[in-house]
């Protein structure tokens, strides 16, 4: 596994950091009790997503559409974390918590 | 020409300030003011007539024809009706005789009403049957004239019913009014009929002018085998007996009486009642084409001249005895008309319009001064105490019983002529009736005007079935509120006296428009008539065929007249025979029959009333015991479908709406537990979902 690590860099490694990644997205915000945890969770989330489309446009035919969206993803990542934090603060304003455990007001 | 609507609407206008604000007027301005509106709305519409008559006797006698369009009125299909009035020869001679006659009336009105604290009312009313009746006469198509022929039923009803706190004021007003409307009845569905033909022959109308064309269309047209000429006019002349008074519709005029006397005198002798034979005249050129209805209707005439004139003979009322004399000069009347003789027809209708209108007044005249006494029995004598009415009331008895010069005696020898030349049997009835009425009514003038007073006069009532009783209750109505109880009578006042003056000379007179050829007279009546009655073939060259003849009727009727006379002469004022004997005759049994006026009325009782009134209770009956039934029947049942569907609501419908309910209930209560609101919670669902999927999709 070492030995290997000394040839080239392929896809797969790419693939391989972005899915860790996800985990760690999803384990964060699976986990997280703070809000802007959860945030910083979705943020991971996306950013694995990115590594993805880049490492497949750039090992694949596909030319730069793969690339474009990543660059999507990364404004639509900042317009979303904008928008969640200040969601956050609003739900911080009001309830004086930002504990997503405390924040069950829409429970059926 | 502008002005003939004036003539009907300023009568309207009349009755329409009267009967709104006349209370007020007659509280602060006074009575006269009441009275001076309507005798001068009257008499302003007798102007215009004048200046409407002047106007057409300036023009050529074919071209008398003045018009005034007031406002399209119906136009529904093939109909196209106007308001419209007409003056021509014809109407025009009715519309001087009611707006005259009418205005005296007027006049008189405000003598006769002098403590009745209602004269507002009465002015009201009285103007507005002038409307109805200048309506009636003026129309210029069939529709306008129904509507006054029914104006002029309503007024009269109205009027009969003046005094409407007596009940059996108002019932009188209610048969009067009942009668007429089975003659109206009969008068719409011969309108309908004519205009449903005519319509049928691409004719639709039913203006007079265009009728009198139209109608040569209906020769040969036949309704169930009947001449369609024939039919529609005899529903029509249905209609005419009942606003005329004609058998077997007659008996609501008598019972009018209890009307106040200006209303008997103007609207149940001189203008309503001559509605009847107005009409025929105005559509003569269509019962000229039904001979079958002009025998009808000169049978009827004479039947009823005869019949109503042997009723007058007995009575004791005074103004019961002029009743029966209307009907029976209406008689007259319709007996000229079924001769084909319309002009001498209307020449009586004017002629009677005065000497009956002066009777009846100076039948008022006297029942104003004897306190509302009506009974002839407690009258007498009143020759000295009352010159004016006793000279006036004289020279009109003189004229009805046709003496010469007087005007019924050129009106009504006129219509014997021509019912000879038609029929001598018609002319039998009629001399004998002439004689008839020259008896009763000279008996009147000798009841009331010469012998002893006898007011006060106790009277034996043992055999007078209910005629007397009715005579009472007439008299008793106006219950006397004049609180003067004295029992001096004496001279009425001008307003009763002049209108009396004034109608006597025009019964003195009138008769000299219609002087015959044979009495060297040039008759200008029938000449101002001839170019409306033109197209009836009225040849009046058929007179100078028997001359001698003529002269011999002539003098057969007035001597049959002055054996009337003398005949009541001896009768009631020699004494020489005594009425006894009479009403003795045979047993006793035709002085009841006249007396209780054939029983005429209780022979409607007995049938047409006791009919309906049987009939009636046999509806209630059926109405209560199947009808009801069927309806309470089906009530039960609808309760019984209506207690199994409730039933069935209840368990089935209502069971199954609630166990929706349940099970959304419960699907919900299980549901929610899912909705967590922790957003770690919704993730992982999320998660497992997607991870589902992804799975799913890879195998």
């Amino acid at each position: 596994m070492l030995g290997m690590s000394m040839t080239t860099v392929g896809l797969s490694h790419y693939l391989m950091v972005s899915l860790v990644m996800l985990c760690l997205g999803l384990f964060c915000v699976l986990t997280r009790r703070n809000a802007i945890g959860v945030l910083m969770g979705i943020e991971l989330i996306l950013n694995s997503a990115g590594i993805n489309f880049v490492a497949v446009s750039r090992y694949g035919s596909a030319g730069f559409d793969g690339q474009v969206v990543a660059v999507f993803i990364v404004v639509l990542a900042a317009a979303e974390s904008a928008i969640g934090l200040a969601v956050v603060l609003g739900i911080y304003r009001r309830m004086r918590a930002i504990d997503t455990s405390r924040l069950t007001t829409l429970q059926g | 020409m502008q002005a003939l609507r004036w003539i009907v609407l300023l009568p309207l206008i009349g009755a329409a300030i009267n009967l709104t604000i006349g209370s007020r007027i007659q509280r602060s301005v006074g009575r006269a003011a009441v009275a001076v509106l309507g005798s001068g709305i009257a008499l302003a519409a007798f102007a215009i007539s004048l200046t409407g008559f002047l106007r057409l006797r300036s023009l050529e006698p074919e071209s008398r024809l003045l018009i005034d369009t007031v406002l399209p009125w119906l136009h529904v299909g093939t109909l196209d009706v106007s308001i419209a009035f007409q003056l021509d020869p014809l109407s025009a001679v009715m519309v001087l005789v009611v707006t005259g006659v009418g205005s005296l009336i007027h006049i008189y009105s405000y003598g006769y009403m002098d403590e009745d604290p209602a004269l507002w009312r009465f002015f009201g009313l009285l103007n507005l049957f002038l409307f109805a009746m200048l309506t009636l006469v003026l129309g210029d198509n069939i529709l306008v004239m129904f509507v006054g022929w029914e104006g002029v039923g309503l007024c009269s009803w109205a009027l009969i019913g003046f005094w409407y706190k007596d009940r059996a004021n108002t019932a009188a007003a209610d048969k009067a009014f009942l009668f007429n409307r089975v003659g109206d009845f009969a008068f719409l569905c011969g309108t309908m009929l004519l205009f449903w033909t005519l319509s049928g022959l691409g004719h639709a109308t039913l203006t007079f002018r265009e009728l009198d064309t139209a109608a040569a269309l209906l020769e040969g047209q036949a309704l169930w085998g009947v001449p369609v000429a024939t039919l529609a006019t005899l529903l029509l002349f249905v209609g005419a007996t009942g606003k005329s008074a004609q058998i077997p519709l007659y008996v609501w005029l008598p019972d009018a009486m209890a009307g106040p006397t200006p209303v008997s005198a103007l609207i149940h002798a001189a203008t309503m009642v001559t509605a009847g034979v107005y009409m025929v005249s105005r559509l003569h050129v269509l019962f000229s084409m039904a001979p079958l209805t002009l025998d009808v209707i000169a049978v009827t005439g004479a039947t009823t001249a005869i019949f109503a004139a042997t009723i007058a003979v007995t009575q004791h009322d005074i103004k019961k005895v002029l009743a029966y004399s209307t009907v029976s000069q209406l008689g007259y009347m319709f007996v000229a008309l079924g001769c084909g003789a319309f002009a001498a027809g209307v020449f009586h209708l004017v002629t009677h319009a005065f000497f009956k209108a002066c009777l009846f007044l100076g039948a008022g005249s006297v029942i104003h001064a004897c306190h509302h006494e009506q009974d002839m029995r407690r009258m007498g004598g009143l020759r000295s105490k009352m010159p004016l009415t006793f000279w006036t009331f004289l020279i009109s008895t003189m004229a009805i019983a046709g003496l010469p010069p007087l005007a019924g005696f050129f009106s009504k020898d006129e219509i014997l002529w021509k019912a000879y030349q038609h029929s001598p049997l018609l002319w039998g009835v009629g001399l004998a009736t002439a004689g008839l009425t020259a008896f009763y009514m000279f008996r009147q003038v000798f009841l009331v005007f010469f012998g002893d007073n006898r007011a006060g006069a106790v009277l034996d009532d043992a055999h007078g079935g209910h005629g007397a009783h009715d005579a009472h209750g007439a008299a008793a109505a106006h219950d006397d509120p004049h609180g003067h109880h004295g029992h001096e009578v004496h001279e009425s006042a001008a307003p009763i006296t002049l209108p009396l003056v004034l109608l006597a000379f025009g019964a003195l007179t009138v008769g000299w428009l219609g002087i015959p050829s044979a009495l060297g007279g040039s008759n200008l009546f029938t000449e101002w008539l001839a170019p409306v009655f033109a197209a009836a073939g009225e040849h009046h060259g058929a007179e100078h065929e028997g001359l001698e003849l003529e002269y011999a009727l002539m003098a057969v009727s007035v001597l049959v007249a002055f054996a009337g006379i003398t005949l009541a002469y001896l009768v009631y004022i020699r004494k020489s025979l005594s009425a006894d004997t009479f009403s003795r005759m045979a047993g006793g049994v035709p002085y009841r029959l006249s007396f209780n006026k054939y029983y005429v009325d209780e022979f409607y009782y007995g049938t047409v009333v006791a009919g309906g009134l049987a009939l009636s209770r046999a509806l209630g009956w059926f109405d209560k015991n199947v009808i009801d039934g069927v309806v309470n029947g089906a009530a039960a049942m609808v309760r019984g479908v209506a207690f199994l569907s409730g039933g069935i609501d209840k368990l089935v419908v209502d069971g199954l709406v609630n166990f929706t309910a349940r099970a959304l209930d419960g699907a919900g209560g299980a549901l929610r537990l899912v909705q967590t609101g922790n957003i770690n919670a919704y993730v992982y669902v999320l998660l497992i979902g997607v991870t589902a999927v992804l799975l799913t999709g890879a195998w």
